[in-house]
């Protein structure tokens, strides 16, 4: 546990039980927390190396509610960390020890399908795979599709940018997402975006997705939902190299085809998840590749004779394509497992994030193995392919003094090297606490000013979500200052938190 | 692997056309940096141009102009990743045809609205398009600027130079300032290199259409072909002229058996909706293209961008007929091409009740000196759409009065 939060503010903790008492007269009853059995509840979220209890938790039901309990935060500089599932992998909604966790998972309703606009308007609480299920009776889905869909959010979706195995295809949750009801910091609610295509000014809804809820708390969604595709066709192949596994993907995409999904698993992953769900992985391969196609079945048939070919032409040592969707989903099975399958080989596993050029990854996981020995570590790696977005699960034991030390370690270097190759931090899981400090290794401080000063703009006493995304605390006063040269940083000795 | 050293030399081009306003053509990022941080000192302010394209949109400005044609050609370029890297005073059409070379697309459809001004082609960058946020007919599948701007590199009203976002295809590092800069009309930075994706160019393409809808039934067909699994790429609906009728009109493209496949599912969708016919390739590629150049909706009057949910398309059309008016439809209904006689207060109000916004494009000086080109915001927004120009512009160098 390397990393620090910001030091809880005595004066505030003092005056708790007022801020309950506060907050209570707002959200009453059991929407509003204090309990420290309770509390625990919320004490991390997905990235569980990181805990700590909040000052108090509060539920509303309404964006009234949420508008009143920001604003009597903010005229009581009151910290808050909204929090939708929890299920963030880089301690987003980590709480604060002086701050007050804002939970939106009462806000539990879809409000509006328009099918011929083809829209749905949510409220942020509702969970992604909800989304589909609402929708899917006529034929429609929402595309964005993480693995953790049936649990997360789409205010986290939104917040985080979230990602899926077919965005390569369908695009990220930004490319998704029309429009939001946020409520900011001082309580104010504003409407950005719309059920149009294009924003009428600044496209300001296009900065608070991803924005990791330092911006503002979305209280309401508008998404884009799709028809279904009429059908989905796999293939599974075996390589006995990951160069001729990534110089097929390359053809792949050279031959036009972006397919809806496209997995690599390595050696110890494949071998990892065909012990955990039997459903015959080849394990004399070096990766494995999973293609998925979809659209009408005469392009899926089509599409799977072109990725078969281009597969054989790169050597594939073992191929198999999907009879039926029994098949199909067998195929994916083993992927779709693979994270808890990996983590049967340890006792704890850390989840990595970034993304690469395509091209360099022979040497990226050269890179790894040579970390691998030298943190004495294992590492399994599930790669989103089409993309570049790696996974590398780094296998420790918290139990074993300075395990999870060495692991960040291992993982920041990982970080670093797809940074050195061209590539970035984190392709779809988001900054939050885990990779905070490693910004400046993609950004430099005149790069992550720029960043907090759009921050500054939304969100002036830096109350909302502070101690995630940005590795240095810089007030908004000073940030205003013109002309602030390269190097030369007001303040230099300001407290890292 | 790079194919960037073949595109080295390129058709970047000179400084011509402008009116002689003084304007200020830096070379590279340090004459950039001068010009924006003198003119922050003397409390100028700067009108940043590409090809000057588009300069006849907002209000007129006798801010200096700053031509960023000095920023010109491909940084790198490599196919199977989808990515290119460029600098924003490269031709559009340039960049179209180096992309092309590899069989891929600028998915986002951009275009040169020289035709829109009677100015001909040919002037448009690549960067006044991703700041102009302008996308095509396909932005109905595929997504607008603001979705295919990975990263850039920029200098701010503080004279700064900075990145943001990333050169791989997916990233959700830091906020995401590609978002603000796609649309941003030069209003909060210049831009000195972009990195956006590319994507395959799809095989063939067949359009469809059906002869004689009125506006409503086109939007209802529309939209249920683009609720259908036809995978519609664009879709558009030209109304009634005195020698033609309407015509309603999607676009299917991707590879030969998909195409052909889905062509039959859509006439069997839109079988109630009357004869599905197919366009011949050249009437095909000219119905696309009068969507780009708005030939039909010449002559004088203010030329509006009405951007609506899709159903409310024909709202807009019946509620400005007591004017006269030309118009079309893409989009499926949710963009409106409206060049009418009638009250700017009229076309926003209409707009503003189906929950959508009016841009106007096209007006003479008289009429932009007052009307804004775009829709009044909300007070709140407006607030904070000023603080965030702010933040990127505190002294307002690019704060010209045109917007
Ligand atoms: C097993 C597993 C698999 C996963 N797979 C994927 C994957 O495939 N792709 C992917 O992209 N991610 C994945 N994730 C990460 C995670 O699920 C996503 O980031 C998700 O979007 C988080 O949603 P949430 O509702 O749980 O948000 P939380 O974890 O509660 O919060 C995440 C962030 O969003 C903020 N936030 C939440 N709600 C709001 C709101 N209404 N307004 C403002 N800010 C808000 C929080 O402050 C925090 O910063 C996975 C996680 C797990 C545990």
């Amino acid at each position: 546990m390397s990393l620090k939060m910001p030091v809880p503010d005595e004066a505030v903790l003092a005056r708790r039980n007022d801020i309950v008492a506060a907050l209570r007269k707002i959200v009453p009853g059991e929407g509003t927390i204090d309990d420290a059995e309770r509390l625990r509840a919320y004490e991390s979220d997905g990235l569980t190396a990181y805990r700590q209890p909040p000052m108090v938790v509060v539920l509303p039901e309404t964006t009234e509610q949420v508008s009143a309990v920001l604003a009597w935060c903010y005229a009581n500089r009151v910290k808050a960390v909204p929090r939708g599932s929890g299920t963030s992998l880089s301690g987003g909604a980590l709480p604060l020890a002086d701050g007050v966790l804002l939970g939106l998972s009462k806000f539990k309703r879809v409000l509006h399908i328009d099918y011929d606009d083809c829209i749905a308007v949510v409220q942020p609480g509702v969970t992604n795979l909800a989304i589909t299920h609402a929708v899917e009776g006529r034929g429609f889905y929402y595309a964005p599709d993480p693995s953790s869909q049936i649990a997360c959010s789409i205010g986290g979706n939104v917040a985080e940018n979230s990602g899926g195995v077919h965005c390569l295809k369908y695009g990220l949750t930004t490319n998704n997402v029309l429009g939001c009801e946020i409520v900011m910091m001082d309580g104010e609610i504003l409407r950005l975006g719309g059920s149009q295509l294009d924003p009428a000014g600044l496209d300001l809804l296009g900065i608070v997705v991803g924005s990791e809820g330092l911006l503002g708390v979305v209280t309401e969604v508008t998404v884009r939902i799709r028809p279904k595709p009429e059908m989905a066709r796999a293939l599974l192949i075996g390589f006995s190299s990951v160069e001729s596994a990534g110089k097929c993907v390359a053809d792949v995409i050279a031959a036009g085809i972006i397919p809806a999904g496209m997995e690599m698993m390595d050696r110890l992953a494949i071998h990892a998840a065909e012990a955990f769900v039997h459903v015959g992985y080849p394990l004399d391969v070096e990766a494995l590749l999973i293609v998925e196609l979809d659209g009408v079945a005469a392009e899926c048939d089509f599409l799977v004779g072109e990725v078969q070919r281009i597969a054989q032409a790169n050597g594939a040592v073992s191929l198999r394509i999907s009879a039926d969707d029994a098949e199909r989903n067998a195929i994916w099975a083993g992927r779709k497992a693979a994270f808890p399958a990996v983590g049967r080989l340890a006792p704890d596993y850390y989840c990595m994030d970034g993304t690469i050029p395509r091209r360099r990854l022979p040497e990226v996981l050269e890179r790894m193995k040579m970390l691998s020995q030298h943190y004495g570590l294992g590492v399994a790696n599930v790669f989103h392919a089409g993309d570049g977005n790696l996974h590398p699960l780094i296998l420790y034991d918290a139990n074993r003094p300075g395990e999870l030390d060495r692991a960040e370690a291992f993982g920041s270097d990982i970080l670093r090297f797809c940074v050195e190759v061209g590539g970035v931090l984190t392709g779809e899981h988001g900054v939050g606490v885990e990779k905070r400090d490693l910004m400046p290794v993609m950004f430099s401080e005149v790069d992550l000013q720029q960043q907090q000063r759009v921050k500054c703009a939304f969100d002036p006493e830096l109350l909302l979500n502070p101690g995630k995304v940005f590795p240095k605390l810089h007030r908004c006063a000073e940030l205003g200052r013109v002309h602030v040269h390269q190097g030369k940083v007001p303040f230099p000795d300001l407290p890292r938190f | 692997m790079s194919i960037k050293a073949k595109f080295r030399f390129q058709t970047c081009r000179g400084f011509d056309s402008m009116p002689a306003l003084h304007p200020v053509r830096p070379a590279d990022e340090r004459d950039l940096i001068d010009a924006i941080t003198q003119a922050a000192e003397r409390g100028q302010s700067l009108q940043v141009l590409g090809g000057g394209s588009k300069a006849a949109i907002g209000a007129p400005t006798d801010a200096r102009r700053l031509d960023m044609t000095g920023f010109c050609g491909v940084v790198d370029y490599d196919p199977p990743e989808l990515v290119l890297t460029v600098r924003p005073g490269t031709p559009l059409s340039e960049v179209k045809a180096v992309v092309a070379s590899a069989n891929q697309m600028l998915a986002f459809d951009p275009f040169d609205h020289g035709a829109i001004f009677g100015v001909g082609g040919g002037a448009a960058t690549i960067g006044g398009v991703v700041a102009a946020g302008v996308s095509g007919s396909q932005r109905l599948s595929c997504g607008a600027a603001r979705d295919h701007l990975l990263g850039f590199r920029a200098v701010s009203g503080r004279g700064e130079a900075f990145i943001a976002g990333g050169k791989v295809v997916k990233n959700v590092t830091g906020y995401d300032l590609p978002k603000l800069a796609a649309g941003s009309w030069g209003r909060l930075f210049a831009l000195t290199e972009i990195t956006l994706k590319v994507l395959p160019r799809p095989q063939m393409a067949a359009t469809y259409v059906i002869a004689g809808q009125t506006p409503e039934q086109a939007v209802k067909a529309m939209a249920l072909a683009v609720g259908s699994r036809a995978e519609v790429a664009a879709a558009a609906y030209r109304p009634a002229s005195r020698t033609d009728l309407s015509l309603t009109a999607l676009r299917l493209q991707g590879f030969a058996p998909s195409v052909t496949a889905r062509g039959a599912m859509l006439t069997a969708v839109l079988s109630g909706y009357g004869n599905v016919d197919v366009l011949a390739e050249g009437e095909a590629d000219a119905f696309w293209q009068n969507l780009h150049t708005l030939g039909s909706l010449g002559g004088d009057r203010p030329l509006w961008r009405v951007n609506v949910p899709p159903s409310h398309g024909p709202q807009i059309v019946r509620s400005v007929q007591t004017a006269v008016a030309d118009w079309m439809f893409d989009w499926a209904g949710g963009l409106v091409w409206l060049a009418t006689d009638a009250d700017h207060k009229f076309v926003r109000d209409a707009a503003a009740s189906c929950g959508g916004h009016a841009i106007l494009v096209r007006a003479p000086e008289t009429v932009r000196k007052d009307v804004p080109a775009f829709q009044p915001l909300s007070a709140g927004v407006a607030a904070l759409e000023a603080r965030v120009r702010q933040a990127f512009d505190p002294k307002g160098v690019f704060a010209t009065g045109r917007f």
